[in-house]
């Protein structure tokens, strides 16, 4: 039975202390690896036979504009049908230089989930075969996930609109 | 022996047909363009285009208190949005850790098992119409019309439902809800008839099955890399499915099967949708016998006991002082998360519909992602139509079940 300690040994003993930030939020494994691996660390899980991660949940990307220098995280979900767990891992990029290796190579369906992230918040996927926008339009010049574009205050009180009384 | 005709280099007649199909093309049932390059009526290259309704559903998301995004979820696969809220209840109730009674769980589970079937049932119906036979849809619908009567009996709404609340429902299920439930069930009146009639209609049909045997076929390996889940990955024959292997609210209690196709194309889509709703079906009754087995006072839960986090009932905030102060905090978006990042999926009639939450602690989600299963598989598409035929690919587009609201978030 593979459990959440195994995974973490395993990963331990393959890439030393270069993973980081080991938690368990939720019952779901969680670290954090240096964005040079990112690829090694997904064909590991990948290729070893008893963990055999092979299937990507999900890729995003989420902003921490107070994190300097790792400003940008991209996250991702990897699911092991055959035991029934769950991982996330996070690698963390520079706004400045957000050059993260693509999966495309390993996954299919890392395409458009790379493509979105870069269309929202630019992570720039090395490798990728056409990262272009795919949900906003291609005219856009910014990322507009990133939290520098505020939504409207809800609480704002300069607005005096007599239709709907704020 | 026939001499063949070659043409000159350069000529128009070797060139290949460049095709629009959409954006808005009667044939693709939403907003996609198709950029189709063709030899005659074969499909030689396909490039997709997708955004068009595109609604900035994450970013709104960072701006709201968690009962204003239960509409947005809505409007993800607007088919079966019962499915969509009580994923993002589950996925709250998940961060702020509420139990759930049982009695909730049963009445959740009825809710989206009709969704699901509502969903296969317009799904199935369409492959038929774009295969040529209109009358299959026109006799299920009918039965569409009994499943949206019973959300409005349950929420008062019928296609974008926001349905229930963070720990239950809005209001107990009425006398009336469980009349048109049990309507619905009657094996001789009923959807189970309808069904048996509509699979007489289509499973044996010999043009039906020439049209769809062998046509978008993919291998379980090559869905399973590109992201497939829900039926169109059973029908390339892997049984994954998130009701068994990561049950939500009580699907464990439940007894059904998981039906998988072999070859993966149009065909199998079709059946594997088709048994998915027989066990559907299945689930609703037990779940119904369930939730009737309850007596007295637990025959009038309907919801979980948080008052911090539910929404109480309008009779309570007009007479009691701590109903009130609740009624505010919460649609004032007063009520503060826990820190975590949690990661949750249910089962949507498309597949894995996943929802990954991260709470700094404030009134909003810091990050809100959702898993759209539509999103992730349609990117096969070009490689599920090379080769094949024009009209093929109109029929394999149906059989995907590809809701744009889902699509393009």
């Amino acid at each position: 039975m593979l459990t959440n300690e195994i995974i973490q040994q395993k990963l331990t003993d393959k890439f030393g202390d270069s993973l980081t930030d080991w938690q368990v939020p939720f019952g779901m494994l969680t670290f954090t690896a240096p964005k040079e691996i990112n690829l090694k660390v997904l064909q590991f899980l990948f290729d070893e036979p008893e963990l055999k991660f092979n299937f990507l949940t999900d890729l995003q990307a989420v902003h921490y504009p107070n994190n300097k220098g790792a400003e940008l995280a991209v996250v991702y979900h990897l699911h092991n049908w055959v035991d029934n767990i769950r991982i996330r891992f996070k690698v963390f990029t520079d706004i400045n230089q957000p050059d993260v290796y693509s999966a495309t190579a390993l996954y299919q369906s890392a395409n458009f989930m790379e493509r979105e992230t870069y269309d929202f918040y630019g992570v720039n996927f090395v490798g990728h075969p056409n990262l272009i926008r795919i949900l906003n339009v291609d005219e856009m010049d910014y990322f507009p996930m990133r939290k520098e574009f505020p939504l409207e205050d809800q609480t704002r009180i300069d607005k005096d609109d007599d239709m709907f009384g704020r | 022996m026939s001499e063949h005709i070659l043409l000159p280099e350069g000529s128009i007649e070797k060139q290949t047909t460049t095709l629009n199909l959409g954006p808005t093309h009667p044939a693709t049932h939403g907003v996609f363009q198709n950029i189709l390059e063709l030899d005659g009526e074969r499909i030689m290259k396909a490039t997709s285009t997708v955004g068009y309704i595109h609604r900035a559903f994450e970013k709104i998301a960072e701006r709201r208190a968690l009962y204003q995004i239960t509409p947005l979820t809505d409007r993800l696969n607007y088919c079966s949005s019962p499915i969509n809220n009580m994923g993002w209840h589950l996925t709250c109730e998940k961060l702020l850790q509420v139990e759930t009674p049982k009695r909730v769980d049963y009445l959740r589970i009825i809710i989206m098992e009709l969704a699901r079937i509502s969903d296969h049932l317009i799904c199935n119906s369409i492959v038929g119409v774009d295969s040529g036979a209109y009358s299959g849809f026109l006799y299920v619908m009918q039965f569409r019309e009994l499943i949206y009567e019973i959300y409005e009996e349950v929420c008062g709404s019928r296609l974008t439902t926001n349905i229930g609340r963070i720990g239950g429902f809005e209001r107990n299920f009425t006398n009336t809800a469980f009349e048109k439930l049990e309507k619905f069930l009657d094996e001789k009146t009923g959807y189970p008839a309808q069904l048996r009639e509509f699979e007489n209609l289509f499973n044996r049909n010999r043009i039906f099955m020439e049209r769809t045997i062998g046509c978008g076929a993919i291998t379980g390996e090559r869905a399973m890399n590109y992201g497939f889940t829900g039926p169109n990955l059973r029908a390339a024959g892997v049984d994954y499915d998130v009701r068994v292997h990561s049950p939500y609210s009580s699907y464990q209690d439940f007894d059904f099967t998981v039906p998988i196709g072999t070859t993966g194309d149009c065909y199998d889509r079709f059946l594997v949708r088709n048994q998915e709703m027989w066990q559907s079906l299945s689930i609703i009754k037990q779940a119904y016998q369930k939730v009737q087995e309850f007596k007295g006072a637990e025959a009038e839960i309907f919801h979980a006991d948080v008052p911090a986090y539910y929404l109480p009932e309008k009779k309570d905030v007009y007479t009691k002082m701590e109903a009130l102060i609740y009624h505010f905090k919460i649609i004032m978006g007063e009520t503060e998360m826990p820190v975590g990042e949690v990661y949750n999926s249910v089962e949507g009639a498309n597949g894995e519909l996943g929802y990954y939450l991260i709470s700094d602690g404030g009134r909003t989600p810091y990050r809100l992602h959702f898993r759209r299963p539509c999103f992730i598989y349609y990117q096969a598409y070009p490689e599920l139509t090379q080769g094949g035929m024009l009209s093929d690919a109109v029929i394999t587009m149906s059989s995907l079940n590809l809701i744009a609201g889902e699509l393009d978030a």
